[in-house]
């Protein structure tokens, strides 16, 4: 006859650490923590909430001594959200869908050109600064979202990891320091504003716009999937180039 | 949960009577299947581009076909799910950790070709967008120049 209860403190540290459990928690209490401290700094933008977060889990990581293949099994779980937030991203645009006509000779000549600047300039100056070509090959697709930035990098021969990291990098940059850029280079109108956003710095530069202005966030996120498009067409035949 | 609040008239594609939790649920529904059949014509068609991208504009033509009101469940669903569009893209950038030693040996070209393409394509889109706008400004105040 077996107890009902048991005392088995090390079974459950077991559990824990191979349970996805843990990584959610992490990330959601992270964000949590991020959204405060945003709160707290009056919205300062150098305080954005993926910031603090990335900083605070993975100093936990690094304190823990947990591999980033054992966050991530928690981790992806928040990540995969990412497809119907893309899609979601079609509400925005919907909203701003009468200002689609004029702005698409614009977008067809703005969008193809920022991506072939991000990736010919992110490839040439890693070569010039004394990188290899694989580390080259590893920046040229971080403008476009993660899930196709990543995707690029592997069958391009990149490190995928860094290509991720990069990618959540100049988005980070680019909420940051953004729209500071653009009012120095007198770039004022919404909508020029929010495609320059978008295409440069995928989700996170929109999620910047979108807090900004919601006509500068629905053009982001309109540029953000145009990028996405552009890039993947545009990369393997420009690296064959390049 | 956001609380709902819904207008004196609501739209025929959403029944005032429903609750708002079925209301969330059937936007995340609505925002799934759409991913879901992006994904379809994606893979089905050997297209380079990721099936959400696809789903969102298939979203897009949806709406724009069928007008939903300003109370319609994927409304609701999309604008949840875009107010902490930044969590998602938290464990990618937490994967740092996994690609510190390359970032310490490699960070003069890392760091110089993320800031030298990130700063011209910006400036260079905004100019570009800006310069081939139609001269109509929206009456904001915003454009000035």
């Amino acid at each position: 006859m077996t107890l009902l209860l048991a005392w088995q403190p090390g079974e459950t540290a077991d559990w824990l650490r191979t349970s996805p459990l843990l990584g959610v928690l992490l990330t959601l209490g992270g964000y949590r923590v991020g959204r405060a401290v945003h709160a707290r700094c009056g919205r300062h933008p150098a305080t954005q909430p993926v910031l603090v977060a990335v900083v605070l889990v993975g100093a936990v990581l690094l304190a823990t001594g947990t591999s980033y293949a054992d966050y991530s099994r928690g981790g992806d779980l928040v990540a995969f959200l990412l497809g119907p937030a893309t899609v979601a991203l079609a509400v925005p645009l919907h909203r701003q869908a009468h200002h689609l006509r004029r702005l698409l000779l614009p977008l067809l000549v703005a969008i193809p050109l920022g991506v072939v600047l991000s990736i010919v300039l992110g490839y040439g100056v890693v070569r010039l600064l004394g990188g290899d070509d694989e580390l080259a090959t590893t920046m040229a697709p971080k403008a476009a979202t993660t899930p196709v930035s990543i995707v690029l990098s592997a069958d391009a021969g990149g490190i995928v990891a860094l290509t991720a990291v990069l990618t959540i990098a100049v988005g980070i940059v680019s909420a940051v320091l953004g729209p500071w850029l653009l009012t120095l280079a007198r770039v004022r109108h919404p909508h020029a504003r929010g495609v320059a956003m978008g295409t440069v710095s995928h989700g996170i530069g929109t999620s910047r716009s979108l807090a900004d202005d919601p006509e500068e966030g629905a053009f982001a996120g309109l540029a953000m999937g145009l990028t996405a498009f552009t890039t993947a067409v545009a990369l393997p035949l420009l690296l064959r180039v390049l | 949960m956001p609380a709902m609040s819904r207008p004196p008239s609501p739209s025929p594609s959403s029944p005032p009577s429903r609750p708002g939790s079925v209301a969330f649920l059937d936007g995340l529904l609505q925002l799934v299947g759409a991913w879901l059949a992006g994904e379809v014509v994606v893979r089905t068609l050997g297209l380079p581009v990721p099936g959400a991208v696809v789903g969102m504009l298939g979203l897009l033509v949806v709406l724009q076909v069928r007008r939903p009101g300003p109370s319609s469940a994927v409304l609701h669903a999309a604008d949840g799910l875009l107010a902490h569009l930044q969590l998602l893209f938290i464990p990618a950038g937490v994967g740092i950790v996994a690609v510190l030693a390359v970032v310490r040996a490699e960070a003069l070209p890392l760091v110089g070709g993320l800031l030298v393409s990130w700063a011209v394509g910006l400036v260079v889109v905004g100019w570009v967008v800006a310069l081939l706008l139609p001269r109509r400004r929206p009456d904001r105040g915003r454009g000035a120049s």
